[in-house]
């Protein structure tokens, strides 16, 4: 199958970007996204044009590198993936797909279709941790913590970090991310002692780095890869509230 | 080159105690008087950056990906070992150490491996004190899980995203520390070179992804925690950013590279599936407690799965293992599974797979606890075979996994260079020739967490570094050198692409150093290696500048250090005259196929020195003395 891609290029931070078509060589519908895309990178390095630059690592789906609006939906189309768990066998034989970077102010283009997400290492650098040292922690057991709180916990703790959530909001909300790491804490005793400082810290943060508000639209929650449910920012709410008040 | 251990004397179960005790210690005050580089932020180096700055020193870490959390430990999918004994089944330190060590095939330092299984039970208390969500029972206790070469439960786990919760663990750590000022982090950085000052590590060269600018960094020691080197063989489980170049850049400035050969080719993969393919996925080993790995007894059977009767079908790890059967080690399930394959029985279009099936687990425990069990690995699998694992068997072919081999470090986790430190994969200190599933997030939180920030205070207080200068003439030949090879490559405007050469340097390995390795297709590589990389040098092309985010540049430095490491491998190989783990010389298998083992004269790590440009490297012998262990023929019969 051959696919018409309509891709951002952007040379740097501060040059004006444009959409470029490109038409694919011949693809394998078991071609995995990215693996299309280097495909079409080959091509273009044999051609002597200046290849598609887009973040990627591991490959499948863990590591939240990669970040691609495709046909304008972040990680594109099928529930609870990303990019790179994407497979060209969900598109047809002479489709025009269109490829551009995240969208956000908070997350500026540092060229093609790789973006900076550091403002979300600040918001937890901010107070998305427990503050414990190495060394002298009590033995593993010694506290029991409910299997349900450890789920949920854990539901909430799946967040990869990907940056899809802001980039599918219209308000470019970083308020799942946030709230999948304020619930994961909120929801273990561990958590508990500086749950308050915690909230407070990280929403400070996320304002500070101009993401926006959250207004319901659940955007977010439709493209999270972990399909982290928006019921944490009800909770994030809840527990901004009660630091606050 | 002098390779001393300094294992300390003792009791098994004292040396640690012993050794930390003896080693001298900084006092608080003039902890801050020491700068520290951390290279990598995964498990090992994201643990060991957050310990050593709650400690008090000053550290810079360093990562080419966007955020420290994005390291290749996320990725580990199964658990975490510790010799807790929660479950009462026997297990013990000295369980885990013994396990550890026979599964290594008896080519690790017993006092390292002892250590390792002794401080595992921290490991997982730090963890829990973190807020690591770990698998937990209905009473709120922990819950644990068996893995392969292991007759215990003793594997600690979060669904399969394992590796994920301890890395966001440290990662948060890492974090408080860098918002506590105490980090200072450098995202989309890659070190390009190690400087020495009068035989010292004093400090390194990076790269600025984004700018490409050079820069220098001084510091009391230095620490490299830059994961192993699987993307040699082009196709692996591993990350596509996994690259040698640090541990690398190292060697060719005189650091060890201790058992390059040994590679841990992991059994359950989803096989390639066209020449396309850029990186393998790894289906977690668990799925070996409840699936059955088969294929037909009959060469060159095409009929369908479903319509070979049970009597046709060749359960092989069961039939040859019976004791351990589908969770026999890695190395074991691996050369079995090619066995199979290379006698044309392999299943699936390239006929290079076998079954996993979990017909029998279903019948037996019904489609929803299979489906509660496995469904995230069941729809990872779907979205990328197109086939469905509950109707149709897996096929899983081995692929590159884990490198065992690594620099050559002493018992304190230092290179033999003074001041150079490497921790977790990227050392070869602990798994011998083959590691037990779930043993590497053990080994690089050890190492960094536990290990670590005690060694490393001995070596500031017993050295007494006196802080380079960056401006010093090292830094800048250095700097020269690096921006002279990246004019270079730019400069040859070739024919062919990196991965054109990446791809063909990868089959080399995985045909002549891979699965099975033998002394005329290691000297065949020997032959074109060489040919293929002085090609490279002079037919490659990579378009735009050094000035610029250049992913093909980043890349090509990458490929151009795999081509120097693949020829070390293949001398490594060739020299090791014996079957051990994850290292197969077909010449020495017993009548049944196994490995052939030879304690009377490869009783020893095997240690390379750099010579220079061309010429051949230089091997050193560090004996391995059992005086706990008996060495056994390594029996899961």
């Amino acid at each position: 199958m051959r696919v018409t891609l309509h891709v951002w290029r952007q040379a740097h931070a501060r040059a004006a970007g444009k959409m470029v078509k490109y038409q694919t060589p011949e693809i394998s519908p078991d071609m995995s996204f990215l693996e299309m895309l280097d495909v079409v990178n080959e091509d273009l390095t044999i051609k002597g044009e200046d290849p598609i630059a887009f973040d990627h690592d591991c490959r499948e789906g863990i590591c939240g590198t990669c970040s691609l609006m495709i046909n304008g939906i972040a990680h594109g189309p099928g529930r609870g993936k990303t990019t790179c768990q994407l497979y060209m066998r969900h598109f047809k034989n002479g489709d025009h797909i269109y490829v551009e970077p995240w969208r956000a102010k908070s997350f500026p283009v540092i060229k093609d279709l790789v973006v900076d997400r550091s403002a979300f290492d600040r918001i937890m650098a901010a107070g998305g941790f427990v503050s414990v040292n190495t060394g002298g922690a009590p033995d593993a057991n010694a506290v029991p913590i409910p299997k349900d709180e450890a789920e949920t916990a854990m539901d909430a703790a799946a967040c990869i970090g990907c940056g899809a959530c802001v980039a599918s909001c219209k308000n470019a909300s970083a308020m799942l991310f946030v709230a999948a790491k304020v619930s994961h804490l909120a929801h273990l005793p561990q958590g508990q002692p500086e749950r308050q400082r915690r909230v407070r810290s990280m929403v400070l943060k996320m304002d500070e780095e101009g993401f926006g508000n959250c207004t319901n639209q659940y955007e977010c929650e439709a493209v999270c890869p972990k399909e982290i449910s928006v019921k944490f920012i009800a909770k994030l709410n809840q527990e901004y509230l009660r630091a606050a008040l | 080159m002098k390779l001393d251990a300094k294992a300390p004397s003792g009791p098994l179960e004292k040396k640690w105690e012993k050794h930390k005790f003896e080693s001298k210690l900084v006092n608080p005050a003039n902890k801050r008087k020491f700068d520290v580089i951390m290279v990598g932020t995964g498990l090992a180096g994201g643990s060991a950056a957050a310990s050593l700055a709650e400690l008090g020193y000053k550290v810079k870490c360093f990562c080419f990906q966007d955020s420290a959390r994005r390291a290749h430990s996320i990725a580990a999918q199964g658990g975490i070992n510790a010799a807790k004994n929660y479950q009462n089944d026997g297990d013990s330190v000295y369980r885990l150490f013994y396990d550890t060590i026979k599964g290594g095939d008896f080519r690790a330092r017993e006092a390292n491996v002892y250590r390792l299984a002794e401080v595992s039970a921290n490991i997982i208390d730090q963890c829990v004190a973190q807020g690591v969500p770990f698998a937990r029972e209905y009473g709120g206790q922990l819950a644990n899980r068996s893995f392969g070469g292991a007759q215990v439960s003793r594997t600690f786990y979060a669904r399969g995203q394992t590796g994920q919760q301890l890395l966001l663990g440290c990662y948060a750590a890492l974090s408080r520390q860098i918002g506590l000022g105490n980090v200072k982090m450098f995202p989309r950085t890659e070190m390009l070179d190690l400087i020495l000052i009068d035989g010292a590590a004093r400090g390194i060269i990076t790269r600025d992804l984004v700018t490409g600018r050079m820069e220098a960094h001084a510091a009391d020691a230095i620490v490299l925690a830059t994961g192993g080197y699987s993307n040699v063989f082009f196709l692996s489980t591993n990350a596509m950013g996994c690259n040698t170049t640090a541990i690398w850049r190292a060697h060719k400035r005189g650091a060890a590279f201790a058992n390059p050969c040994y590679t841990q080719i992991h059994p359950t993969c989803i096989p390639a599936s066209g020449d396309y393919q850029s990186k393998l996925t790894l289906m977690s080993e668990s799925l070996r407690n409840d699936g059955r790995i088969w294929v037909p007894k009959k060469k060159g059977d095409t009929r369908a799965p479903r319509d070979i009767p049970e009597d046709e079908r060749d359960f092989y790890l069961e039939r040859k293992y019976p004791s351990f059967g589908n969770l026999a080690p890695r190395d074991i399930a691996s050369r079995a599974a090619k066995e199979a394959c290379d006698d044309g029985r392999g299943v699936g279009e390239s006929k290079r797979g076998v079954y996993l099936d979990f017909a029998d687990a279903i019948k037996r425990l019904g489609e929803n606890v299979v489906r509660e069990r496995y469904s995230n690995l069941f729809d990872m699998y779907e979205e990328i075979t197109d086939e469905n694992p509950y109707k149709v068997p897996m096929r899983i072919y081995p692929a590159p996994h884990y490198t065992m081999g690594g620099l050559w470090v002493d018992y304190n986790l230092m290179s033999n260079i003074p001041g150079l430190f490497v921790i977790g994969e990227a050392n070869f200190s602990d798994h011998g020739a083959n590691r037990l599933g779930a043993s590497a997030l053990m080994q690089g939180l050890a190492d960094g967490y536990f290990i670590l920030p005690y060694t490393i205070s001995h070596y500031f207080a017993t050295y007494k570094p006196q802080k380079a200068s960056s401006d010093r003439a090292e830094f800048k030949q250095a700097e020269t050198g690096i921006a002279t090879r990246i004019k270079r490559l730019l400069e040859v405007k070739g024919k062919r692409t990196v991965d054109s050469f990446h791809r063909e340097l990868g089959n080399l390995m995985w045909e002549g150093c891979g699965m099975a390795r033998n002394a005329a297709g290691l000297k065949k590589n020997l032959e074109e290696i060489p040919t293929l990389r002085e090609e490279y040098w002079r037919n490659v092309s990579i378009l735009g500048k050094n000035e610029e985010l250049n992913m093909s540049l980043e890349k090509a430095l990458r490929v151009a250090d795999f081509f120097e490491l693949a020829e070390l491998m293949c001398y490594d190989a060739l020299e090791r005259n014996e079957s051990c783990g994850g290292h197969f010389r077909e010449e020495y298998q017993t009548p049944e196929g196994e490995a052939r083992r030879d304690d009377a004269n490869y009783c020893y790590v095997s240690a390379w020195e750099y010579q220079g440009e061309g010429k051949p490297p230089s091997m050193h012998k560090e004996p391995l003395h059992f005086e706990f262990v008996h060495l056994a023929e390594r029996s899961y019969k």
